[in-house]
């Protein structure tokens, strides 16, 4: 089940971790070619590893990225980084892949299919994309979206993103993605026809519904409460991270201007002339190990940055949460109110306060068969409420019950990609400290021999 | 290294060596601290960290001496009872350290074997209508007989060193003068009597008077043993002793004095020396230069590194699963900052003030070269002053092979910390993974 796979890029992580011991969390995932539907969304159908499912197995990767340049919507020139999505089915019994799907895709492109997701499985914590622009950068790093660097650690990202998606029980079966993965012409156009941008949730009403929403579930205030912590904490950390970085540099590279100069010296000195002159070139080869020393932690720093995007993914299943709890809560309150109507007419009392009813006062009571006209209307629709509210309140618990599903199962996986990022940090300290000694070691050898 | 080869400077240097000792000379071979002979700094003096070899020895010689028993280790009373050693009259100043200097004997031919121990700390500070100034504490103790007594303890000011360094150079001109620190403050600090500045100050005064006390020569200037030990009004009064021929004009005193005594000249060791100064002057500007930076770097590294640590405690308040890593991560981070700090602290000992002392070297010996070569007929290069030149030195590539040599170590110490460190908290994790894992699997 498990491939050799002696491209780091395939996997899960970033590079330059070691493959995950978790053996379904491997390099393949199970991708259906013919989905019974894009928002078919059952429970979990067993693990992705399970020996008995027909789906093919498939290794996906992108490997490389590429500049061109092409007309934007208003027709004007523009450039931009377009990324190899490759695609291979593995057979099951001899392992041999095959490359079956091969297509360029450009960043706007991953968004769309993100955007869609979000839509249609709003009760998934769906995988964040690479940033967009560069963040918590230090001096080194450009900024710039071209940039070399950051184009490589987006094409790692991106790759990771899709990995994410076929691992996911559910999102995996996603007709849209597979698409996304075979189709190079007419997807976006495919997406487009989903409507799914009209069934996207307005965000003022999203909002409205944070504020006044009066009884969510406790646990989903925990985890808005939980996943804005994590944001804050993880953002001061890469801030600091990129900061104590810049500073490094300068201690390493400060150090490199030994080298030069003692070189020069050892051109006076008789005695120490030797010595000076190989201390100095240790001192180069010091100053000079920062720079790869510095581009892993910066695979560490991505890893960081999934999760702090996941933060943002945790918060839209909760905002789904409190939309769906607040729509719920309208429609018994208008379905109350309907009841109490409804009531009054017939017992002829008025409690509540209604414009028909002080306009009855001021211009004269309607007839009794306006009135029964009237009762049986309320009376429709409250049997309409009624139908509707049961069906709310099924859609709610049965979102509530996915949701947390699909939370448990992302809360041990950040657990665990968490942990696994902490203990690359601590082995890139200790290849540090290893260099260290070892340059450090040279040189005082160098120095006592002066 | 500072060797008594050269005619000129024995002559100084013999009579006063073996005075003092004519009572019961005792070969001892007792040397103080294992400090490398002669010009090596002589950082030191201060009897804190005995050899036991050395005390075991002096005990026994006092000893036979007083007739005392022989389990009597009270080295302390030892080293006061003056009269058995048949010096000049004393006066014990406080209890002093075991291994005073007065169990030493200097013969001629041991010239490496130190007798003059000097110490310069606590700096205080003195408020009067005219003036703030710090005087710092100087504590000399000695063995040689042309000092009254065994030690001294005296206050002066760097005024009083500035006319210790003049007085100094006008009576050998031919010979290197060690350094005095800055004058003045120089990178823009706002208080004059800024801690930091003082401490840094205070060493390299310290440093001054041992490169003194450990020249062959300069050790026996009468100005250098008056500063030492005359008490304030009787210093206030020498120094008003006019200066003599020469005015108090720094560097040119010695241009000067060189012209009247006639050096001849000896043109091709004369443009070695000067290509070396001048090369070394430029070099050991930018070292100094480059050391300062890195020391700022690394200062500005360990401020972000502090505060680094706590947000993974912060965090691990959040988390159920994680916590414990993430603490464990704090604690590894905090770690590595004490050893940063470590790491600091050595270099500002070690490295700094000795770059730095080579630096004012150098400006001085640009300063002497430069003038020299406006007055043609001065060459330098008499016997004195070469194999001054020469001590110069040898001086000056042992103390910086010690300086560098140490950082080095310094930073070895510093990365096995850290590796420690990261490698417990590697372990911790992968034992506690296999214990997870195990447990799983019941």
């Amino acid at each position: 089940m498990e491939q050799a796979a002696p491209d780091p890029e395939r996997l899960w992580q970033p590079a330059p971790l070691e493959p995950l011991s978790h053996p379904d969390a491997g390099l393949e995932s199970m991708v259906g070619e013919e989905t019974k539907g894009a928002r078919d969304e059952g429970p979990g159908d067993g693990t992705m590893t399970e020996n008995n499912f027909s789906l093919k197995k498939i290794e996906i990767s992108v490997s490389e990225a590429e500049k061109r340049t092409g007309r934007n919507a208003m027709n004007m020139q523009e450039t931009y980084t377009a990324y190899l999505i490759e695609t291979r089915s593995v057979e099951h019994n001899d392992g041999q892949s095959v490359l079956t799907d091969s297509l360029w895709r450009r960043y706007s492109e991953f968004e769309l299919l993100r955007n869609y997701l979000l839509v249609y499985y709003p009760h998934i914590v769906v995988p964040p994309l690479p940033e967009k622009r560069a963040e918590f950068v230090w001096h080194k790093l450009s900024a710039d979206n071209m940039d070399p660097d950051f184009v490589e650690r987006r094409r790692i990202g991106l790759e990771n993103f899709l990995l994410r998606v076929a691992s996911h029980p559910i999102l995996c079966r996603d007709k849209i993605f597979y698409l996304f993965l075979t189709q190079e012409g007419n997807w976006k156009e495919t997406v487009n026809e989903t409507g799914f941008q009209l069934k996207a949730d307005s965000r003022l009403k999203a909002l409205n519904a944070t504020f006044r929403v009066k009884n969510p579930d406790k646990r989903f205030i925990e985890l808005k409460h939980y996943s804005d912590e994590l944001q804050s904490v993880i953002s001061h950390l890469l801030r600091v991270r990129a900061r104590v970085a810049d500073r490094l540099y300068g201690v390493y590279k400060v150090h490199g201007n030994y080298g030069r100069v003692f070189s020069e010296w050892s051109a006076i000195e008789k005695e120490m002339g030797d010595g000076l002159q190989s201390a100095g070139h240790h001192m180069d080869v010091y100053a000079s190990s920062i720079d790869d020393i510095l581009e892993d932690e910066e695979h560490y720093a991505d890893q960081l940055k999934e999760y702090l995007f996941y933060a943002e993914a945790l918060r839209a299943v909760c905002r789904k949460h409190e939309l769906m709890q607040y729509d719920l809560e309208m429609a018994a309150q208008d379905l109350a109110s309907k009841k109490q109507q409804c009531e009054e007419l017939a017992t002829g009392t008025v409690r509540t306060f209604s414009l028909k009813g002080m306009t009855t006062k001021l211009f004269g009571q309607e007839t009794p068969e306006q009135r029964e006209a009237r009762i049986k209307m309320l009376e429709e629709q409250i049997k309409e409420g009624e139908q509707q509210l049961k069906s709310k309140n099924l859609e709610g618990r049965e979102f509530v019950r996915n949701a947390w599903a699909d939370i448990e199962r992302f809360k041990e996986q950040k657990n665990h990609d968490l942990k696994e990022a902490l203990i690359s940090y601590a082995v890139m300290q200790i290849s540090m400290c290893k260099k260290g000694i070892q340059v450090w070691t040279n040189a005082k050898e160098c120095f006592s021999k002066m | 290294m500072g060797k008594l080869g050269e005619a000129g400077l024995a002559a100084t240097a013999g009579p006063a060596r073996t005075l003092g000792m004519e009572g019961e000379c005792r070969a001892s071979q007792a040397r103080s601290w294992g400090l490398p002979a002669g010009g090596a700094g002589g950082d030191s003096p201060g009897g804190d960290a005995p050899l036991p070899g050395s005390i075991s020895s002096s005990s026994l010689l006092q000893a036979e001496v007083l007739d005392l028993d022989e389990d009597e280790d009270d080295l302390e009373v030892f080293s006061k009872d003056a009269s058995l050693m048949d010096m000049n009259s004393f006066s014990p100043l406080m209890p002093t350290s075991p291994l005073s200097m007065i169990n030493q004997v200097k013969f001629e031919d041991e010239p490496d074997l130190k007798d003059l121990f000097i110490t310069v700390d606590e700096p205080e500070s003195h408020v009067t209508t005219i003036e703030t100034f710090i005087t710092y504490r100087i504590i000399t103790k000695t063995s040689r007989g042309e000092f009254d007594s065994s030690e001294f303890e005296v206050r002066r000011r760097y005024q009083d060193f500035l006319w210790l360094k003049e007085k100094l150079e006008e009576a050998h001109p031919t010979l290197i003068i060690p350094p005095l620190p800055e004058k003045f403050i120089v990178k823009g600090m706002v208080e004059r009597f800024n801690d930091d500045f003082i401490e840094t100050r205070r060493k390299a005064l310290h440093k001054f008077l041992n490169r003194i006390a450990d020249h062959p020569t300069l050790t026996f200037n009468e100005d250098f043993k008056i500063f030492l030990t005359a008490q304030a009004s009787e210093f206030s009064s020498h120094k008003k002793q006019g200066p003599g021929l020469l005015s108090r004009m720094g560097q040119s005193v010695r241009a000067v004095a060189l012209s009247m005594r006639g050096v001849k000249s000896r043109p091709e060791e004369f443009m070695e020396m000067n290509n070396f100064i001048e090369i070394f002057s430029q070099k050991i500007n930018l070292i100094d230069k480059i050391s300062q930076r890195i020391y700022k770097e690394e200062r500005e590294y360990l401020d972000e590194m502090k505060e680094y640590g706590p947000i993974h405690i912060l965090w691990s308040a959040s988390e159920e699963d994680l916590a414990d890593t993430l603490k464990s991560v704090a604690s590894c981070i905090d770690k590595c900052c004490k050893a940063t700090e470590k790491r600091m602290s050595g270099f500002s000992e070690a490295l700094l003030p000795v770059v730095h002392e080579y630096v004012l070297y150098s400006e001085m010996l640009m300063l002497t070269e430069e003038i020299g070569k406006l007055e043609d007929k001065v060459e330098c290069a008499n016997n004195a002053l070469k194999a001054d030149w020469e001590r110069w030195k040898q001086n000056m590539q042992n103390d910086i092979k010690s300086a560098f040599t140490n950082m080095a170590e310094e930073n070895i110490l510093y990365y096995e910390q850290c590796l420690a460190t990261w490698e417990s908290f590697l372990t911790s994790q992968t034992d506690l993974h296999l214990e997870e894992a195990s447990e799983d699997k019941l």
